[in-house]
């Protein structure tokens, strides 16, 4: 614990915490909530939209659902967004990304610029132009997402394998006469995983407020599931009179973005050596 | 001739994306699972109806010629008409369009005017509790989702302190009863040219919290761009030189290192304009304010498929020529990119 305190400072260290707490969130939901059968959505009607209470700590819907048992349940399918968009992205960018730095050229500059076209989407509207064509639902807006988010893995995987790629001991392989996807997926592939995957974990958070738009957009997962940005959607008809029910899951989509970002720049700093580890 | 040679790669390579976005909002354009010629054809249509509308539609034409048919229709501002509504996409556009504009270029200010002073006070006193705070709070901006921070400034200016108007862009009283006449389509610019500085405040004031929500994210990623720049540039020697010189700090800090980070700045105007234009599609309707993005997101319920590839392509080619421009601009501002 004292090292990972010394590693990466007071607020790293809580938003390392924050980000723990809301995995554990998840997982254990149906222990966790107050209320776990309205939490997974049912009704409650003798309690409609009343405030904030010793019984319900963040209020109620208009189904009368306790809001903290509901944000609670909907961790898992807001948390399961981020993780699936980012490796949905990874999938997608990684072994573009490799192979453009790897062979170099034309394939490089094929590459790279139908990526360049991904990239020139402002990123919600490509994505919201896909969920729209998709329809809603949790998966094809999964897959929304990651169609905007993968250009960005297959530039860092780019860069990864141009430095790679004249190695000694890559091409000591090609000279030892391994095949071309033997060497990326072998050789390359593992000596990337380090910085990639440290990437990638902390866009959990960006990738969940993107899906937390498109939920919001009413693009997202249909009742009686819900997550966090549909919840505020749902919550907006009854806005600003009883503001609990937006709050709340719009409050936990700012802790959980935040704290990945915190937790971000911790690492960043670390990385960049010992000088700042003080400060 | 380092940079004309870079400015035309730019371009040749913007023209190569804006052909790239046509065939990629075409490309999704055909995995729609709804049929099209069901919706043209309007609610519970007869077979007859949705032949009708298949051809009305051109959908039994070969792929690549109703590709062509599509981008030239584009290229045209030909965008066809609103399966809802019926109207001229085209038409709705010139009517939506300046309001966005007006909220991206008025948030995009915001932005700058906090974010790059931030940022140079934050560099300046680096590691201070001053500094702390600051990055705190540009990385809290970032971490708001636009929606909910859009709700939350509703609820604390309106609802709890009743200062600011819920929504709208201009009161009832104003847009209603007594409109301004519409001459650009730019409402603060109009209400001057008509010589009602009434109508102006009014207008003026539905734009604060809007504006503020839009500009909030780019100002947290403007000030820690700038503090970074920063940072980087009071090391150099001629900073050093100038504090030797017995410069006062404001000088040093306004007059000789932040001329040296304004590419960053540069940045963050694209950025920020960028996200005007996409976070309007969660800011307008939650401000009922009257442009594309209000537009976009009515036509997503509806189902209304030609007015948001309509819209994607607008707004896309405003982005990449918003890049384009910035990155020529920087290439002028600083010709060491050029090099690369």
């Amino acid at each position: 614990m004292r090292r990972v305190i010394y590693r990466l400072g007071w607020p790293g260290t809580i938003a390392l915490l924050c980000v723990m707490g809301f995995i554990c969130m998840a997982l254990f939901a149906p222990w966790l909530a107050p209320y776990p059968a309205q939490g997974a959505g049912a009704p409650n009607v003798v309690a409609k939209l009343s405030p904030p209470s010793a019984d319900y700590w963040f209020g109620t819907d208009h189904l009368g659902r306790d809001v903290l048992s509901r944000v609670i349940y909907a961790t898992r399918i807001s948390l399961s967004n981020g993780i699936l968009i980012v490796g949905f992205s990874l999938l997608i960018g990684l072994p573009i990304g490799l192979a453009a730095g790897y062979f170099g050229g034309w394939v490089d500059e094929a590459l790279m610029r139908v990526t360049d076209v991904f990239l020139a989407f402002p990123a919600l509207l490509l994505a919201v132009l896909m969920a729209a064509a998709m329809g809603p639902g949790f998966l094809n807006s999964v897959i929304a997402v990651a169609v905007t988010w993968w250009p960005w893995y297959a530039r860092l995987a780019r860069a990864e394998g141009m430095v790679l790629r004249g190695q000694p001991y890559v091409e000591a392989a090609r000279l030892a006469g391994v095949s071309h996807p033997r060497i990326i997926l072998r050789h390359i592939l593992p000596a990337t995983g380090r910085p990639l995957t440290v990437q990638a974990a902390l866009d959990v958070g960006p990738a969940l407020l993107t899906a937390a738009a498109l939920s919001f957009l009413g693009l997202g997962v249909l009742p009686p599931d819900a997550d966090w940005g549909q919840m505020v959607d749902a919550g907006r008809k009854f806005f600003p009179a009883r503001w609990w029910y937006s709050v709340a899951p719009g409050l936990t989509i700012f802790l959980v973005a935040l704290s990945f970002s915190v937790l971000g720049d911790a690492l960043r700093d670390r990385t960049k050596g010992p000088s700042r580890a003080s400060a | 001739m380092n940079i004309i040679r870079y400015i035309l790669r730019r371009m040749v390579l913007s023209a190569f994306v804006v052909v790239g976005v046509t065939f990629l909002v075409f490309t999704v354009a055909q995995v729609v699972p709804s049929d099209p010629a069901a919706l043209y054809a309007g609610p519970r249509p007869s077979a007859e109806q949705i032949a009708k509308a298949r051809v009305e539609l051109n959908l039994d034409a070969p792929l690549p010629t109703r590709f062509l048919t599509f981008a030239s229709a584009m290229a045209t501002g030909d965008f066809g008409v609103s399966y809802k509504s019926r109207r001229l996409i085209l038409e709705d556009l010139k009517a939506y369009l300046p309001a966005t504009l007006e909220l991206a270029v008025f948030s995009t200010a915001i932005a700058l005017l906090f974010g790059v002073p931030l940022g140079v006070m934050a560099a300046a006193r680096q590691g201070r509790w001053f500094d702390r705070l600051a990055s705190l709070s540009a990385i809290a901006s970032v971490a708001m989702p636009t929606f909910f921070l859009a709700m939350l400034l509703q609820l604390i200016f309106s609802q709890w302190l009743g200062v600011m108007p819920l929504s709208g862009r201009t009161s009832r009283e104003v847009g209603i009863t007594d409109p301004v006449a519409q001459v650009t389509g730019f409402l603060l610019i109009d209400s001057l040219l008509a010589g009602r500085p009434a109508a102006f405040g009014n207008a003026m004031l539905h734009l604060i919290l809007p504006a503020l929500t839009l500009a909030s994210y780019p100002a947290g990623v403007a000030m820690r761009l700038t503090r970074s720049a920063m940072i980087e540039i009071l090391q150099r020697r001629h900073i050093t030189a100038a504090r030797a010189l017995g410069l006062s700090q404001r000088r040093i800090l306004f007059g000789h290192a932040l001329p040296n980070a304004m590419g960053p700045a540069l940045t963050v105007i694209g950025l920020s304009f960028a996200f005007a234009l996409t976070g309007a599609v969660l800011v307008e309707i939650i401000f009922a304010w009257p442009g594309l993005g209000r537009y976009v997101s009515e036509a997503i319920l509806a189902k209304d498929f030609p007015v948001i590839a309509a819209v994607t392509m607008v707004v896309t080619i405003c982005y990449v020529v918003m890049n384009l421009i910035i990155d020529v601009a920087q290439a002028l501002v600083d010709p060491r990119v050029a090099l690369t």
